[in-house]
């Protein structure tokens, strides 16, 4: 299994000027780690839909490359958007998922079928042009730069140290975040795209 | 005097108001009764068409589309709408973007008596959202959805328009 944290960083080396959307617990390692905020784009804030408005923006956008990184419990509440995004094919698409295999921010609960699940043997089945995955720091930071010239949409499959949360939910620590609105605001703004 | 059954209502009016109000893109599940809107839309070079697997995606992709500058429409079924609630509240009303969807309105019909508990909830289910909408049954009634674009844009919020009788103009 691999930090998020060295995922993230090891990431950061290669991704040039795409537009990242992280969602989850993941989301909130990525915004201590990201060197370009303008750039960062929160979409979320519906039960696993991101992936969903991703796919929409990925779309609208087709000369951005538009990297998001989802989680398992998230991906397993809309599974079915795999055959979507993989219908529409969108060329700018990398979807990388963060497996610590388990509902971290509830207890540390384990997903579905937690450690049988192949995803990147989904995701290919689903129709995505390519599908990796990694358990290891090393190979992931041996792949990464050659998977982010792929052709997409590409599905990338991690295995991620789980950060169990215990605390009940209001008593935790709360990091300052921007919101969805200001982060739509400036990616707006740096891509030149009208607000009406 | 025999009243005249006001013309059905034809997919192309539904297309000339999407291209009217700049649609650009319409996400959809297709029901039993929308084939032929569902082939007109396909060939239609000015629109881009996103099957979707289930209901709530559509609200989510509809979303990205229009941060990502596009005008999109949610097409889908009143049974699915029920089904996005929870894709309706944070992708469509806490977004704040203008957003218009059109759901077939399955069970609904003129006389009053409702058998099918999709048609009982649908309208309660928009009440609770607090999300305004307009009812289309014929040609007449396109306009209507104009008004719901302008109404969208003025608020930006989502508006729904329901298709009365479920597309059965829709059929060849």
């Amino acid at each position: 299994m691999i930090n998020a944290e060295d995922v993230f960083e090891t990431f950061q080396k290669h991704r040039g000027d795409a537009i990242v959307i992280a969602t989850g617990t993941s989301g909130r390692v990525w915004r201590n780690t990201s060197t370009n905020e303008r750039r960062d784009l929160t979409l979320g804030n519906t039960m696993g839909q991101t992936s969903s408005s991703a796919l929409g923006f990925a779309l609208a956008q087709p000369g951005e490359k538009v990297v998001f990184f989802d989680s398992e419990g998230s991906l397993l509440m809309n599974l079915g958007n795999l055959a979507t995004i993989a219908g529409k094919k969108p060329e700018n698409f990398f979807h990388f998922l963060m497996d610590n295999e388990c509902y971290a921010t509830t207890g540390g609960q384990p997903v579905p079928n937690a450690s049988e699940i192949d995803y990147a043997e989904v995701a290919k089945g689903a129709g995505y042009a390519s599908a990796h995955s990694f358990d290891n720091l090393e190979d992931f930071a041996t792949n990464v730069e050659e998977i982010l010239k792929e052709t997409g949409p590409v599905f990338v499959a991690l295995k991620i140290v789980p950060k169990v949360e215990n605390l009940p939910i209001g008593l935790r620590a709360r990091q300052p975040e921007r919101s969805r609105a200001e982060t739509i605001k400036i990616v707006r703004e740096e891509l030149g795209i009208s607000a009406d | 005097m025999v009243n005249q059954q006001p013309a059905l209502l034809k997919p192309e009016t539904l297309l000339e108001e999407f291209r009217k109000n700049g649609v650009t893109h319409v996400i959809t599940i297709p029901d039993s009764e929308t084939n032929y809107l569902y082939e007109l839309m396909v060939e239609q070079d000015w629109l881009d068409v996103i099957p979707a697997s289930r209901e709530g995606e559509t609200f989510a992709i509809a979303m990205g589309l229009i941060v990502g500058g596009k005008v999109p429409v949610c097409l889908i079924q009143n049974t699915g709408m029920m089904e996005s609630g929870d894709s309706i509240r944070g992708m469509a009303l806490d977004a704040g973007f203008p957003m218009v969807f059109i759901v077939g309105y399955r069970g609904w019909n003129r006389h009053g008596v409702v058998t099918d508990s999709a048609a009982r909830y649908t309208e309660p289910f928009l009440n609770a959202m607090g999300i305004n909408y307009y009812l289309v049954e014929h040609d007449d009634d396109g306009p209507r959805i104009s008004v719901a674009f302008d109404e969208a844009k003025k608020n930006s919020r989502p508006v729904a328009v329901l298709i009365g009788d479920e597309y059965h103009g829709f059929n060849r």
